[in-house]
């Protein structure tokens, strides 16, 4: 119908070459081709050239015993495993440091940015040169400084501190604490979180409605901690209290048993989180000073504390100017933390590195690390773009 | 106006395709002759193998055979560039064209003869894989390593080696992989591995040369075991095979040298030698520059300005250095080693 009634508008008669659809279709045709043509040409000529100089190529490496150990590993991982279990292992390990890195800097950076707001003079000063001395040096040289310290400050296993009635231990092998033995428990245990989670977002959302129906507010906080903590408490004492530790001891070289944080995944985490928490706190403090400064007087007018007016009016409202350069931030993190090369955490980059020198295969190796460091972030950049839209102020 | 589309269509259509022939045999000989200088990939510092003194100038006994392909092929060991390369960047490296030949203390083996598309040219050093630890731990021998942190640059043999003698003698360990070999270094010397395990020279190399103060030499011991054959030699790409002959008989050369006494101070009365296997050598018989496709003195350029091997061992490993390697299989055949050039006629 809609095309009929176009066509029927009077339309000047144009040779063809003038006529701007019929262009702008001939352009685009002509710029894809190209475009295509240059894609075909590249990947065919070195194919070719691969081919001639006898180099292998394809993915079936992937399937080959990769041969060589890796040092912290999240998974079962032995030199017997494949090439492919190698490569999962480098994700899972940036995906860790990634996480835990975005979560810990976006707690650290917001306590700094609201502290650089502190009325306390002494606060603010310290936020501030925290913020100047972290952002103002390469992340690099942090992660060499922090790795530098754990392995010359602390002392040799033999030698370890030992914290909490010997059951800790610190030394430049990394942290040795105890852990529960494995019990087919813990895997109940881990839903019953799960649907904690799922009832604390329950109770938030059932507490929001009575307080816009009634003005009455509810602890949400300690109520959903309680729900995500509890649950799992109860799996744990219904399933007998399983209560057997693996304790970190002295055999040999160094300790067995327990489980261990090792020095380089610390130096990372330390760094990218201390580095990026900065830039963290400047996002927040621009956006918190972005608000007009009625906001915080009606807040104060209204009688809510300092602590209630920035939790209830002034960080909800300042998270719309945050979120999006947030975004830029946690991708940095994920990015930076190939970083790890230079101090021996055996990350994607350092998987995928050692596949290439092992099997030649370049070009496969870095089409997988692009593809994976690609979806990581586009998943960050979705859920934040997710998130952005959700908080959007909704215009009536 | 049709016309003249069709023709640069045409036109760039052969330059794109122009790109695609690569890989000539003779290709690689022409470049770096038209350069006029040989790209040399060395390690990023080892010393006695390869190490840029305090002036920048590249010394060791790798850059040497370096040196003696360019007198080969230039008449003047000094017209090679280095160009540093991690462990992990030196296939890519000679591969793509970057660098002419690698003398990064690479380990012949056939994947990396065959299916990276390289060559290796010969043995300039017959290695092996040995362990470091402090004297302190109290080690004596390799197969007490059970549950032992190591230290290891990642991309080499020496990693699957590693992991091949741990599985084979039912031990565990925990490997600490860093890119740079500083870095690994002074994370062994700081405590944070037990063990430092590379090729045996570089460990004798890294205790000669970088022990941190107020530690010594003697507070680190090299453990008996060898847990691997490490032949190192130099890496040229496939496809140009006068060029990597060069590069195989150079290093012959320095072999063929030692073994009829010609040394870098004798070499101008040697010119005068009866002897008729020092005459082709020296090219004062002609022919085997002209079938080697170089100048008929390459040799006497080899020898007057880099030296023989043995003096080019003597001088940067051997007892000459710090490092107070002993010859042992890298010895002449007629001195109960392993080193032996087929010979020059």
């Amino acid at each position: 119908m809609a095309v009929e009634s176009l066509g029927s508008a009077p339309r000047v008669k144009v040779a063809p070459w003038n006529d701007p659809v019929i262009r702008g279709w001939v352009f685009q045709i002509v710029v894809v081709g190209l475009v295509g043509f240059l894609a075909w040409y590249l990947v065919s000529n070195t194919i070719d050239n691969l081919q001639r100089q006898k180099i292998a190529s394809g993915f079936h490496y992937l399937e080959r015993e990769a041969g060589f150990e890796i040092g912290d590993t999240m998974i079962e991982y032995s030199p017997a495993s494949t090439y492919a279990r190698a490569i999962w292992v480098g994700i899972l390990n940036t995906l860790r440091v990634a996480v835990l890195g975005i979560i810990l800097s976006t707690l650290l950076g917001t306590i700094i940015g609201v502290g650089r707001l502190s009325p306390n003079w002494l606060l603010s000063r310290i936020c501030s040169w925290y913020v100047e001395a972290f952002r103002n040096v390469p992340l690099l040289l942090w992660l060499f400084l922090f790795y530098k310290l754990i392995s010359e400050a602390f002392p040799g296993p033999r030698q370890a501190i030992s914290l909490m009635w010997n059951s800790v231990f610190l030394s430049n092998r990394g942290v040795y604490f105890p852990v529960p033995m494995a019990d087919p428990i813990h895997k109940w245990m881990g839903l019953a979180f799960l649907v904690g989670i799922a009832g604390a977002w329950l109770v938030a959302r059932w507490a929001r409605k009575r307080q816009e129906a009634t003005g009455q507010p509810f602890p949400v906080i300690s109520a959903s901690l309680g729900i995500m903590v509890g649950l799992p408490a109860l799996v744990w004492l219904a399933g007998g209290a399983p209560h057997h530790m693996s304790w970190p001891e002295l055999k040999g070289f160094n300790f067995a048993g327990g489980t261990v944080i090792q020095p380089e995944f610390t130096a990372l985490l330390v760094g990218l989180v201390l580095y990026t928490s900065a830039f963290v706190a400047e996002i927040v403090r621009s956006g918190i000073l972005a608000l007009h400064k009625g906001q915080s007087e009606a807040a104060a007018a209204l009688g809510l504390s300092r602590g209630q007016a920035m939790r209830l009016v002034l960080l909800p409202q300042a998270l719309r100017v945050i979120v999006p350069p947030m975004t830029s931030q946690y991708l940095n993190i994920t990015k930076n933390s190939s970083l790890a090369i230079a101090i021996g955490y055996p990350d994607l980059v350092a998987s995928i590195n050692v596949t290439i020198n092992q099997t030649g295969q370049a070009i496969e190796n870095i089409l997988i690390i692009m593809a994976a460091y690609l979806s990581v972030s586009l998943s960050i950049s979705a859920f934040m773009n997710w998130y952005n839209k959700r908080i959007a102020l909704t215009e009536r | 106006m049709r016309n003249r589309f069709v023709a640069a269509a045409a036109g760039l259509a052969a330059a794109f395709f122009g790109v695609a022939g690569t890989a000539h045999a003779g290709k690689d000989l022409d470049a770096v002759r038209s350069r006029g200088t040989l790209n040399c990939g060395v390690g990023i510092g080892t010393a006695g193998f390869m190490l840029a003194d305090s002036q920048g100038k590249w010394k060791g006994l790798s850059v040497d055979v370096c040196r003696a392909v360019a007198a080969a092929i230039f008449g003047d060991s000094e017209k090679v560039r280095y160009v540093p390369l991690t462990s992990q960047q030196r296939f890519t490296a000679v591969q793509s064209s970057e660098v002419d030949i690698v003398m990064g203390n690479a380990t012949y083996t056939l994947t990396r003869d065959t299916a990276l598309g390289l060559d290796f040219t010969g043995v300039y050093y017959y290695d092996g894989q040995g362990f470091l630890v402090p004297k302190k731990l109290g080690v004596k021998s390799a197969k007490e390593l059970n549950g032992a942190t190591v230290c290891v640059a990642p991309g080499t043999t020496t990693e699957l080696n590693l992991a091949d003698y741990f599985r084979a003698n039912k031990m565990t360990f925990k490997p600490v992989v860093i890119e740079k070999v500083d870095e690994i270094r002074s994370a062994f010397f700081s405590g944070r591995c037990d063990v430092y395990t590379t090729d045996a020279s570089s460990l004798a190399a890294t205790r000669a040369a970088n022990v941190p103060p107020p530690q010594t030499f003697d507070d680190y011991v090299i453990l008996p075991e060898i847990i691997s054959k490490e032949p190192l030699g130099p890496v040229v790409r496939h496809g140009d095979n006068q060029f990597a002959d060069i590069v195989r008989w150079s290093l012959y050369a320095m072999l063929e040298a030692e073994e009829y006494g010609i040394t870098s101070k004798n070499v101008d009365e040697m010119l005068k030698s009866d002897n008729p296997a020092i005459k082709r050598i020296l090219g004062v018989t002609p022919g085997m520059g002209k079938a080697l496709g170089v100048d008929e003195k390459w040799v006497y350029n080899i020898v007057k300005q880099v030296g023989n091997y043995g003096e080019s061992f003597d001088r940067n490993v051997g007892m000459g250095s710090p490092l107070k390697i002993p010859r042992g299989q890298n010895a002449l055949w007629t001195q109960g080693g392993l080193q032996y050039a087929p010979p020059i006629r």
